[in-house]
Parts: C-alpha cells; structure tokens; sequence
C-alpha cells in the first residue's frame, strides 16, 4: 500500500566543516504529508531541511553524505543540478522576506521574473497562486502596493504564494510561524492543512502543540540523530523511545 | 551639526563624567576646537584669496576658456574640463572591474582565494601617489604611446575621443592611472554593501530556483545599487582631488579638447604647478578660486555618498 515516498531519506550526514550536524537520518516523506521535525535548539533541524532543496551546500565549510531521493530520484547525484532541484523543492523562511523593490503581485511570481519571463503573461499566475496561499481576497485591491507594506503574517502567506509559483512538488518550512503573532500564526496553520491537499510539505517546529495540530508524521532529532520517526498521534501519546517521551513531557536535559 | 556640537560642548553633568576622564574629555574638546579653527581658517582663507578675480571677471572665471598667466588671461574652465573628464574616464575603467572585483570577493571566490586577492588590492591603495607618478611617467605612458593609443587610434578613431597623434602623456593616460588609484576605494564599498546584504535574502532568491548568476543580480547588484552609486561617487571624489600622479602624467597643458590623447591639466594639477610661482595677484587669486571650487565639489560628491549610504543602511537594517 506504501506507493513511492515524495521524498526519502537516506542516511543522510551533514556537516559543516569537521562540525558534524546530522548523522545518518533516514525517513520517508509519501505525498501530500504534513511532516514535522521537531527537536532541541541546535540539533539539526533546519540543516537537514536545507540539505533536502540543497540550500545547505551554499555555505563554503558545508558538506553532505547520503542520499535524497525526490520521486525516487537522487537529488545529489552526479547530474543533478541545485537549480532544478529548487524549483522542485521550495522553501518557506522563519522570517517572512517580501523582497523589497517590488509589488506584491510581482513578488508572488518573483521565481518567474528571476528566469526573466515576461510580466505580461503572469497576472493570472500570480492571482493563483495568492488564492491558493488564501491571500488573495486581502491583496487583491493592492496587487501594486510594495510587498513590504504588508503584515508580517500576510508577508509570510506571500511567501507561501511565491513558492507556489514555482510550482513545486514539496515545500520545505523552517519555523514559518515562529516571528508572528498568535492569530497569523493560525492562520498559517490552516492553511498548511489546506495546502495538504495538493502538495507536500516538511515543516521544521519548536512548538509542539503546532507540531501535534498540522502534521501527519512527526520526526524527532537530537543531536543530530534521529530518535524516533511515527505517526503525529502514535509519537505524542504513546512514543516509543524514552527520549522522545522525556521531550514531548517537558522533562528534557 | 549641532548633534557634534553637543557631543563636545555640552556642559556635561558631574556625574557623567568621572574625574579621572576630565583630562581625556578637556583634551578632546581642544581637538575639537582645533580642527573648527582648522576648517574656518581653511573657508577663509579660500573665499579671501578668490574675491580679487571673482571681483574682476565675476562668475564668467569658472567658464573662461582662457589661461595664459603671462597676459593676465584667467579662465578656470580647462582646468574644470580635464578633472570631470579624467575622473569620468577613470571611472569608465575603474567601476566595472572594481564592482567585479567586490562580487568576486564576496559571492563567488572560496575563502582560500578571497583573501589574498583582496588584500592584493587593498594593497594599491598603500603605495604613495608619487610612485604611481614615477611608474606612470617610465612605463605606463610608453605602454599607453606604442600599444594602447595606437590600437585606439586604429579601430575607434570614427570617435572623436581617440583621434590625434599618440603622446603617451595626456588625458587618456592620466586617467589610466586615476582608475588604478581608485580601484581600492570602489571595491572596498561595494565589498562592505554587498556584505551588508543579508544572507536571507540571497537565499531566499536561490530558494526560487535561480542560478547564482541570477541571484547576484537581483539579490546583490540590484539590491545593492544605491550602495555601488555611493562608492562610484565616492570614487568620483577621489579621482577629483588626486594632484600628484596626475601632474606628473597630464601633460599640463590648458587646452579643452575632446581628444583623450591631448595633454590637459586638472583643477589639482594647475594649482600644484602654478602656486608656487604665481607673482601676480590676479594669478594667485585665481589658483585659490580654484581651489575654492574643487573644494566645494568634493566635498559635495562626498557629502552625497554618504548620504546614499546612510539611505542604504536604513533601508537594510528594517
Ligand atoms: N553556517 C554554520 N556554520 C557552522 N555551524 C553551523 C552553521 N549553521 C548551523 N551550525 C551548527 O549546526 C548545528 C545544527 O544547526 P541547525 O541550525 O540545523 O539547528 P536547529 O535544530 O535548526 O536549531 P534551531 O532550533 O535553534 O533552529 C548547530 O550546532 C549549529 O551551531
Ligand atoms: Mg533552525
């Protein structure tokens, strides 16, 4: 019944220099999963996001071992090239960043405009994908108003919107709710679960209720390793390692 | 202004300041007064000694194209003309491989060789204007004469900036060497402008799936380009006020041609020859005109750059 994971980890190492950061992480993503990765400050979470859309390789000391396979496919291998792999693979930031300089509507095809399309035939792209991050309705009179005089809650939804313009299969999100407001910050919650419905998404969390809410899987990491990777509600009540329950309670250190 | 003024004058309450720092702060505040004193005796001077020619040719000194010191002929406008076109030229050279240079640096050169290259070029900005003077005048002019000028002469000469007989000296080569001089400077902005740009940004450009050629140019050129504007006129300022290499190159002759292969000379470049054997005190007057001038100007194209600059930060740091 398993079909071919999205995405799927396989022992995945990362480092940056002799810093080793992830150690042999393995897990499968299958489509339209909400899975989150949650875990102590520092123990790797957003490296290893940022190894899935090959973000992580941009630092100079950074390093990868393992694999990825997206749709079965290797995204490290020999031929593959980072560029392709991002307009696969999005990502949404912790800080919500309109780029400034640029109107909302331009902002939301932003992907588009870098390759050097014309605006002309975007319009229609880019009220798309605002309806899909359910912005639209709140921008639409202000399509040409600068992505910046927006909310951090809305900028963050733009975001969302300009990396569903790429059209990517999964969408990586690093804390994308950790700078907002509690009333933003639910609204992005319900929009991920709407989002569910036509595309993948990893979502890294420090906030373990949100983890409990959104997600279908829940992957939790420590130092690197993963301890335990189950189903949202199996992990939350009834985890099978020592270490995860200790987390999840509150007793963690 | 008045926020420096404070900063110094204020009478500071006692227990702001310790007693042990009263030296240091009674110490700073003649500094203070010394550098005003400076400044004024400097705008005094200046605006005294230009008044005999501004009283006897008015305005019209500064678009004269006259000047032959000898039939107290006093036109400022050659002098006007060579230091716009130097610095122009030099800048034409300078700013796109000094922009280069800085992207180099800091997108794309691995550590390893970033560094020294970086140093490489803050290098020529240690050695004293003199040298690059004598350097100029022994090899970079006879370059310029059989190689470049000719190769120019050759190919470009249906402008109107490459034609005449190659000299060497002149213009062209002046500029040459202002660009080299200025190379320093330009990169040196730009490298802390494009540092300045945060990483979120650049990321959050490549996280769209664009090469890295495209997130220079957006994420670093684009989104940098009021800072590159401030270090091209902080260049700009530099190449105006450079005396010393440029006169020994120039030619000093004071011609308004649109030859770059013509000897000219700079507003620096007249007062340095001039002043000190001017006699007559129209002549002495007009050097210190100029200077008034070029004084004015600098401080303008630099007032400006740290004006972009200052908007730049701003509108990074929100
Ligand atoms: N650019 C870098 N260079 C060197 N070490 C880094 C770099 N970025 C992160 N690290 C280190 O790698 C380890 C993992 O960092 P990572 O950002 O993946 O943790 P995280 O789980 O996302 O933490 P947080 O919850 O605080 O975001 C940390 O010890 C961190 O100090
Ligand atoms: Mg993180």
């Amino acid at each position: 019944m398993s079909s071919q994971p999205i995405l799927s980890f396989q022992k995945v190492h990362a480092y940056y220099g002799e810093k080793h950061t992830v150690k042999g992480v393995s897990f499968d993503v299958q489509a339209n999963e909400v899975v989150a990765i949650i875990g102590p400050s520092g123990c790797g979470k957003s490296t290893l996001l940022r190894c899935a859309n090959r973000l992580h390789e941009e630092d100079p000391t950074a390093r990868v071992e393992g694999s990825i396979l997206l749709n079965g496919v290797d995204i490290f291998q020999n031929h593959a090239d980072p560029v392709v792999v991002r307009q696969k693979v999005g990502m949404v930031f912790q800080k919500p960043t309109a780029f400034s300089g640029l109107s909302i509507w331009e902002n939301v095809v932003a992907g588009r405009l870098l390759k050097g399309e014309k605006k002309a035939g975007l319009k229609e792209k880019a009220e798309h994908a605002l309806k899909q991050a359910s912005l639209w309705e709140e921008v639409k009179d202000k399509l040409n108003a600068p992505g910046l005089s927006l909310s951090g809650g809305q900028q963050q939804r733009l975001c969302i919107a300009r990396a569903l313009a790429v059209n990517p299969t999964a969408i990586l999100m690093d804390e994308p709710t950790s700078a907002l407001d509690p009333i933003s910050a639910a609204r992005i919650e319900e929009l991920i679960s709407e989002l569910q419905k036509i595309i993948t998404i990893v979502i890294v969390t420090h906030n373990l209720q949100q983890a409990a809410r959104i997600s279908d899987k829940t992957a939790f990491m420590n130092f690197g390793e993963l301890i335990e990777f189950n189903s949202t509600s199996k992990l939350f009540t009834n985890p099978e390692s020592k270490l995860t329950e200790s987390y999840i309670t509150g007793h963690f250190g | 202004m008045k926020k420096v003024f404070d900063l110094f004058f204020k009478k500071h309450k006692a227990s702001e300041v310790r007693k042990s720092d009263f030296a240091f702060v009674f110490f700073l505040r003649c500094l203070a007064v010394l550098v005003i004193l400076i400044f004024a005796s400097l705008i005094y001077y200046l605006w005294d000694g230009s008044s005999a020619i501004l009283k006897h040719s008015g305005w019209g000194f500064f678009l004269g194209r006259e000047w032959d010191p000898n039939s107290d002929q006093f036109g400022a406008l050659p002098f006007i003309y060579g230091t716009l076109l130097t610095s122009v030229v030099a800048l034409v050279i300078a700013a796109p491989i000094a922009i280069s240079a800085a992207i180099l640096l800091t997108e794309i050169a691995v550590q390893k060789i970033a560094k020294p290259f970086g140093f490489l070029i803050e290098m020529l900005a240690a050695i004293p204007s003199v040298v690059y003077g004598l350097w100029g005048i022994f090899v970079l002019a006879p370059f310029v004469r059989d190689y470049i000028q000719p190769f120019l002469g050759k190919y470009f000469s249906f402008l109107p900036f490459f034609k005449g007989p190659p000299f060497g000296i002149g213009i062209f080569t002046a500029g040459l060497i202002l660009a080299i001089m200025i190379l320093p400077t330009i990169t040196a902005v730009c490298r802390e402008v494009f540092l300045a740009i945060p990483t979120s940004l650049r990321e959050g450009v490549l996280a769209l799936g664009s090469t890295r050629w495209e997130m220079i140019k957006t994420a670093v050129v684009e989104a940098g380009f009021s800072g590159i504007l401030a270090a091209i006129a902080l260049g700009f300022g530099r190449a105006m006020g450079e005396t010393m290499a440029v006169t020994m190159l120039i030619g000093n002759r004071p011609d308004i041609s649109l030859s770059l292969f013509s000897p000219g000379a700079t507003m620096a470049s007249v007062i340095a020859n001039e002043s000190p054997e001017a006699t007559s005190n129209l002549h002495v007057s007009s050097l210190a005109a100029i200077g008034f001038a070029l004084f004015l100007v600098s401080l303008g194209v630099s007032g400006l750059a740290r004006l972009i600059t200052k908007i730049t930060k701003r509108r990074f740091a929100k």
